[in-house]
């Protein structure tokens, strides 16, 4: 969604008597928006009286936000060491070649974005992933592709 | 039309993760097709992971368990009669007599996957609430005795005495503390957090009740990872619920997401998030228990240390001292993960080896190729090769080998494994998840990288070997946090016991 000051206004208002409430804030404009543009950064600042360089050093220090769109659906690999014992490598060099993009890449049709997530909690079952909300278990390409397709890739 | 039979589902992530959820419909679908009135009810899960979803139904002897239940095998269990607990290729007789259930102690996990996690009626009916209505009845100062008493030391990692930095919360002068739950779990190989925030997420927030009973404090907060949406969900509808039964009168409790960093799992840098801030680590003093969040004395404990404080004060914290090893008392919920055949959750009292848990109750490796290496304790922990599989789980004895208990993550690799990668990738996810704040955490670590790349390439092994301890020994001294300061377990833990993957052709 294109950046809207009102609506963003809102949603920093809903949380805004928080206390810490930066990045509760960021996370909700994040949920709306899909990412923080620039505007972002200058909105948040005025309206919880902080500085711009306060507000973009807490966007730039944390993994999960992004400064821009990124494609319909993530698709979230696990890299971590439980992953790694069950080819979790090989599974992600395998999922590159056929979405045909790298790590935080897109593919062309702006569908599918691969994002690297170190440990999900399912250690036990790996590799593991996260399409868009599903979770899956003992992944494999299919059923990575499967789960894509639900997303309507 | 006969009795309603009651079935139970799963919903913790590892499940859902393997499809629970359709399995959940289909068996509804089934039923009603058979005319059978049924009760689904969705629960945490048992830890027996390989054999998700594992789908249990109520008899007349007691709960019956069948799994893993693919959507294939639904109607098949009904034409067997599973119902009345029937016997099927998929069945596994009563969960709790199974031999991976039968052999646990279970304190910590003792509701989970038994109950339903948003029930309050099972939550009672299984002891829940107790907990907080005999610290009541003992006082803070008898509660606090009680608690030293068990032997209770942090699970989060760093073992520190759960009724000491209680007491110090308490004692210290103050207008305001806080109780600060850390549901960071960012260790790979962990997940025993999400599992009981998914399957008893009330055992959490009764504890949190207790704390803030202890030592004053009116206002908590559970620090979760974004990484965990299902217990995210779990736990909103669980404090909700907490609230309106007055579990949260004295204290009331918010949740707060975390944004993908590691080193918001430090207690420092998660008291600087909470605040808004950029995830950075503090330097100690002070402690948190005397000047935390936002400055105020702050009782910071990771999940499971909260959650066992209920179960200590019905079941007794003698009893509770009485089990385990050396210092290291009570049970541990161990998490068996990585390349084994059954994997899941295992709580038991310290001093079980390693062995016992990797071959006997794990099962050795899934890919049924010989063990090589467990790295225990998450990405900061040691690897340890067979040689060291006599190592009981005690916090001393690790560290005596230069290892770490940790959150009790076990994670297993089979011989497929090539040690000087996994040196490596601890360095990258240091250099990654590094707060920036000490250079030789910061820049360090891509140093590593580089030379174990150079190792990799088989350029100069023995001087850059050399040239790898000399770093591993600047971070070690130069860290303000255990991010840099224990990275050297990994990589050196490598060098030591697997030496010949450094040497390259
Ligand atoms: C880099 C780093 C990451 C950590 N991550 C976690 C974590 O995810 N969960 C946790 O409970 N403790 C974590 N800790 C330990 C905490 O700093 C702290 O010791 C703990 O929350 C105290 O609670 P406890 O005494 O109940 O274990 C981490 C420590 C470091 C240095
Ligand atoms: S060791 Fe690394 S993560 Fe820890 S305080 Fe220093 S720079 Fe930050
Ligand atoms: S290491 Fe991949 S899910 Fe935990």
């Amino acid at each position: 969604m294109a950046w809207d000051v009102l609506k963003a206004a809102e949603i920093i208002d809903a949380h805004r008597h928080l206390d810490g409430a930066t990045l509760p804030v960021l996370r909700a404009l994040q949920e709306a928006f899909g990412y923080l543009p620039e505007e972002a950064t200058a909105q948040v600042a005025d309206a919880l009286n902080l500085s711009r360089a306060e507000v973009h050093g807490v966007i730039s220090f944390y993994h999960d936000f992004r400064r821009a769109p990124i494609g319909r659906t993530s698709l979230k690999l696990c890299r971590a060491e439980a992953c790694q014992a069950m080819g979790a490598d090989a599974l992600a060099s395998e999922a590159a070649a056929k979405l045909g993009t790298t790590w935080h890449g897109t593919t062309t049709d702006g569908r599918v974005t691969l994002e690297p997530v170190f440990c999900l909690g399912l250690c036990s079952v790996a590799p593991a992933a996260l399409v868009g909300d599903e979770l899956v278990a003992r992944a494999d390409w299919p059923r990575l592709a499967a789960a894509l397709d639900k997303c309507g890739r | 039309m006969s009795r309603t039979h009651r079935i139970f589902v799963p919903a913790d992530s590892a499940a859902l993760a393997l499809g629970a959820d359709a399995v959940a419909v289909a068996i509804a679908d089934e039923a009603a097709r058979r005319q059978l009135s049924v009760q689904i009810v969705r629960t945490g899960s048992r830890g027996m992971h390989w054999l998700e979803p594992l789908v249990e139904v109520e008899t007349a002897s007691g709960r019956i368990g069948y799994g893993p239940v693919g959507l294939a095998d639904v109607v098949s269990l009904f034409e067997a009669g599973w119902l009345e607990g029937a016997a099927h290729a998929l069945c596994i007789g009563a969960p709790e007599a199974h031999p991976f259930m039968a052999r646990q102690t279970r304190w910590t996990f003792e509701r989970c996957g038994v109950v339903d996690p948003l029930s309050w009626e099972d939550f009672v009916a299984h002891g829940g609430g107790q907990g907080l209505a005999q610290a009541r009845a003992l006082g803070a100062e008898a509660t606090l005795a009680a608690l030293i008493e068990s032997g209770l030391r942090g699970r989060g990692g760093a073992g520190f005495p759960a009724g000491i930095k209680w007491r110090t919360v308490r004692e210290t002068q103050a207008n305001i503390r806080y109780v600060v739950c850390n549901a960071d779990e960012g260790d790979s190989g962990t997940f025993a957090d999400r599992m009981l925030m998914e399957g008893d997420p009330l055992a959490l927030i009764e504890g949190m009740a207790i704390c803030g009973f202890v030592v004053g404090a009116r206002k908590g907060f559970i620090y979760i990872r974004s990484e965990y949406p299902r217990a995210i969900r779990v736990l909103e509808q669980a404090l909700e619920l907490a609230r309106t039964r007055g579990l949260l009168a004295d204290c009331d409790i918010e949740l707060r997401i975390g944004a993908g960093s590691y080193v918001c799992g430090e207690e420092t840098a998660l008291l600087e998030s909470l605040e808004g801030k950029r995830g950075q680590v503090r330097a100690k003093p002070p402690l948190p228990a005397h000047a935390g969040l936002f400055g105020k004395p702050t009782v910071v404990n990771n999940v499971l240390t909260l959650a066992t404080v209920p179960s200590i004060l019905v079941r007794g914290a003698a009893g509770y001292a009485a089990l385990g090893h050396g210092r290291s008392r009570g049970t541990m919920p161990i998490q068996l993960a990585g390349n084994i055949r059954h994997g899941g959750l295992f709580e038991a009292p310290f001093g079980i080896s390693l062995a016992e848990l990797v071959d006997e109750i794990g099962g050795g490796t899934a890919s049924g190729r010989p063990v090589r290496a467990v790295q225990v304790g998450g990405p900061l922990g040691a690897y340890f090769p067979r040689a060291l599989f006599d190592t009981p789980l005690d916090y001393e004895a690790f560290a005596a080998r230069d290892g770490l208990v940790g959150h009790g993550g076990i994670v297993v690799f089979d011989d497929t494994v090539d040690m000087v990668r996994q040196a490596r990738f601890a360095m990258e996810f240091c250099a990654t998840e590094s707060c920036g704040k000490c250079t030789p955490c910061r820049v360090g670590s891509v140093r590593g990288m580089e030379v174990v790349d150079k190792i990799i390439a088989g350029r100069d092994v023995a001087s850059n070997l050399a040239l790898l301890e000399d770093l591993c020994h600047t971070l070690r001294l130069g860290s303000l946090c255990a991010l840099g300061g224990f990275v050297p377990f990994p990589v050196l833990s490598a060098v030591r016991h697997f030496p010949q993957d450094f040497q390259r052709p």
